[in-house]
């Protein structure tokens, strides 16, 4: 079977400045990968980049996605075809409510895939089992989207819409920046709800302590746009306690 | 992205077609003779055509005023045709008599004329060009002692109601397009609701202008009489061409004691190419009489066409406890300009007004909020509260707020909010990573900031606002 994700040599910029310096990275369902490395090696551009933001361009290298070129799609057909973001920053949307908006993605994304549009009484009874997965009551969805929240609901809110939309590919951007220890176990606690072995999760962080709840079988080291060091979750303790620069030397190295 | 959303930006303006029809037409230009054979066609009596007269000679020491934030090349008034009628046009029995093709371009718009078809419940009086071609629903409102009829036929059948209430709230000489209306308005829709009835289904006029180089000039009087109320709704579109068209409408309300009356207007007239040439300068006077205690007046608009847009949709609170609202979306694409606002008047004691304005610019478009809050030294007790809000798409549009405050009386309390935004990359990728394309991301971020107005609008007026809305921004950002 191939691959859910295979990224090679993977070259990206933004305006004239390089950030990806060629990733190597493969994916399969069911697996979990975390992506650290110190703050500006690139780890959210690369998340961005699969997720399509067009601030971001290809210079070079493929992202194959069960068998299909993703640089070829707009950021909408990334998602529909199963790819999702959870973003750092989440935007807020005043006076669109959270049910609305998230029944018309998940319509959207239906639609795409030829199935029929859920009418919003039967998203009601479908919602009720999505916000177990971050501890929510209704209420939360007739607030406008993000709109007031505070950074650990924003979070949330991520995660819930994880939670509907179904993803094969599930990109966490640094979902746990921000986030205080009930809000930290709410969040993990809903990915590892919704792991399956036909899904898999890219989680970037800066932190080994996400890595506590979130268990991956990979971690990546990051340094400077390329990927210095790969290893099971052992190497996350490594991180911790070493700390980066033994690795971005070895990044520094490499390059010359 | 950027190509789809040129080839969006470029899409045609739909209602832009233009029915061929033979006209009654006048030949241009603006004199006292045009002006009696306005009133002779119409056959009118004395004192209207003395009105008009007196009005044209108030307009003739009068200046175009300048001072709205908007640019236009000078116009020459006597290029202008002031009337043209369907050839066609005879008092008509019944509906089944309105020209085919004009029935047709109704039709093509969305407005069906016969009554039968109307699902939706709603009355509509269609004004072609310069005159009223036919109004639903006549008899069954008739039966309430309402009367919804056009301009002409109510200075025909009405002639006392009319000589009681026009220029009451707007006068022959009030500014210089209201001026050149009074002297020269051919026709639009009145309204008259008796003491304490309640209009049970919503009145609509559809304004449709076709012939070339005609200046539409109508004229709407509404009076709900005490404890009465209505809600009355108007759309509005143009056919495309090169050459500017002006509308110069003037509308007036007169609410007595207890009486509401609701105005809600999608105005859609042609706005010009992507260039700037051709659009409707659509500059109209809108005004309404809180005359008794207790009346109220709320005013929604969503403005989306118009080359040039200047309006100020206002209430005059005389009565005590009297009650004014103006909730507005103004967009502007392309090369569009608009200049509107409100003015709130407060005379009356304990009276309130609330103003809530949404300017969108994208294109290159100018946006101006302008707004008169006024309470004079008898209002005590009188309270406003505005909320202006203006959002910019991309970066060559600019938004621009003018709120004048005026206060004469120290028990009044009068609050003023007001916001920029702009919708950035970062949204909209936000909604495209959840499955949505561009136009429905920019449509769904754009009815949200819009939100307060449209829940005031009438149901089928609402979605139909949505959709316009959509439509307008088309291809806004890239």
């Amino acid at each position: 079977m191939a691959p859910l994700l295979e990224i090679k040599d993977l070259h990206a910029s933004v305006g004239d400045k390089e950030i990806l310096k060629g990733i190597n990275l493969t994916v399969n369902a069911g697996e979990v990968h975390a992506i650290m490395g110190p703050n500006g090696s690139g780890k959210s551009t690369l998340a961005q980049v699969i997720a399509g933001h067009p601030a971001y361009t290809v210079t070079g290298g493929e992202i194959r996605y069960l068998d299909q070129d993703l640089t070829d799609m707009d950021p909408e057909e990334r998602a529909q075809a199963g790819v999702f973001l959870a973003f750092q920053y989440p935007v807020e949307i005043p006076g669109v409510t959270n049910a609305y908006f998230l029944r018309s993605a998940y319509n959207e994304i239906r639609k795409a895939r030829g199935l029929e549009e859920v009418d919003p009484i039967d998203f009601v009874d479908l919602l009720e089992e999505k916000l177990k997965v971050v501890e929510w009551g209704p209420d939360i969805m007739q607030r406008a989207v993000n709109s007031g929240f505070s950074g650990g609901e924003k979070k949330r809110n991520e995660i819930l819409q994880m939670a509907v939309l179904e993803p094969k590919l599930a990109l966490l951007d640094e979902t746990d920046s921000g986030l205080d220890i009930d809000a930290l176990r709410i969040v993990a606690n809903g990915v590892n709800a919704l792991k399956r072995p036909d899904n898999a999760y890219v989680v970037v962080t800066h932190y080994q302590r996400l890595l506590n709840h979130i268990v991956p079988d990979f971690v990546h080291v990051l340094a400077d746009g390329q990927i210095v060091k790969s290893g099971g979750k052992e190497l996350a303790l490594e991180l911790e306690s070493k700390g980066y620069e033994w690795l971005t030397g070895v990044a520094e190295a490499t390059a010359s | 992205m950027s190509e789809s959303v040129e080839t969006l930006v470029n899409r045609e303006y739909k209602w832009g077609f233009v029915t061929d029809i033979e006209a009654d037409t006048l030949p241009p230009g603006l004199n006292e003779d045009v002006i009696r054979a306005i009133s002779a066609k119409k056959q009118e009596p004395a004192f209207l055509l003395e009105w008009r007269l007196k009005a044209y000679r108030g307009w003739l020491k009068m200046t175009e005023p300048h001072w709205p934030n908007v640019q236009y090349p000078s116009i020459d008034y006597q290029k202008i045709v002031y009337y043209s009628a369907p050839r066609t046009q005879k008092p008509l029995g019944s509906l089944d008599e309105v020209d085919p093709k004009i029935r047709e371009t109704y039709d093509k718009l969305g407005i069906p004329l016969t009554e039968q078809k109307i699902l939706s419940g709603v009355a509509v009086d269609a004004v072609f060009d310069s005159v009223s071609v036919g109004t639903t629903y006549k008899k069954h409102l008739a039966e309430m002692g309402i009367i919804f009829c056009s301009f002409s036929e109510a200075v025909r059948e009405h002639p006392e109601l009319v000589q009681k209430y026009l220029g009451t709230v707007v006068p022959g000489s009030d500014n210089f397009f209201a001026a050149l209306n009074s002297a020269v308005f051919s026709d639009g829709s009145f309204v008259y609701v008796p003491k304490g009835v309640r209009c049970p289904m919503d009145l609509s006029t559809y304004f449709r202008i076709n012939a070339q180089n005609t200046g539409q000039f109508e004229r709407t009087l509404i009076i709900a009489d005490e404890g009465a109320s209505v809600s009355y709704l108007e759309g509005c579109t143009a056919p495309r061409r090169d050459e500017n068209q002006l509308h110069a409408a003037v509308v007036e309300l007169v609410a007595l004691e207890g009486a509401t009356i609701k105005y809600s207007t999608v105005q859609n007239w042609y706005a010009g190419d992507e260039d700037g040439k051709g659009g409707i300068y659509n500059f109209v006077t809108k005004r309404g009489k809180c005359a008794g205690p207790r009346a109220k007046i709320s005013w929604t608009q969503v403005e989306t066409g118009s080359a040039i847009t200047w309006k100020y949709p206002s209430v005059i609170l005389q009565g005590d406890d009297s009650v004014g609202e103006f909730y507005s979306v103004a967009v502007v694409n392309g090369r569009q300009q608009a200049d509107t606002g409100t003015k709130m008047v407060h005379l009356g004691r304990n009276t309130r007004s609330t103003i809530v304005s949404k300017g969108i610019s994208a294109g290159a478009g100018q946006n101006s909020y302008r707004g008169l809050v006024k309470v004079m030294p008898r209002a005590d007790g009188a309270r406003n509260y505005t909320q202006c809000d203006s959002m910019l798409i991309g970066n060559r549009c600019g938004a621009h707020t003018f709120p004048y405050i005026d206060v004469q009386n120290r028990t009044a309390a009068v609050e003023h909010e007001a916001s920029t935004s702009k919708i950035g990359e970062d949204q909209i990728f936000y909604l495209k990573q959840r499955g949505l394309n561009t136009e429905n991301a920019i449509s769904m971020i754009v009815n949200g900031f819009c939100k307060e107005v449209f829940r005031e609008l009438p149901m089928e007026f609402a979605v139909e606002a949505q959709k316009l809305l959509g439509i307008s921004l088309e291809g806004s950002v890239g």
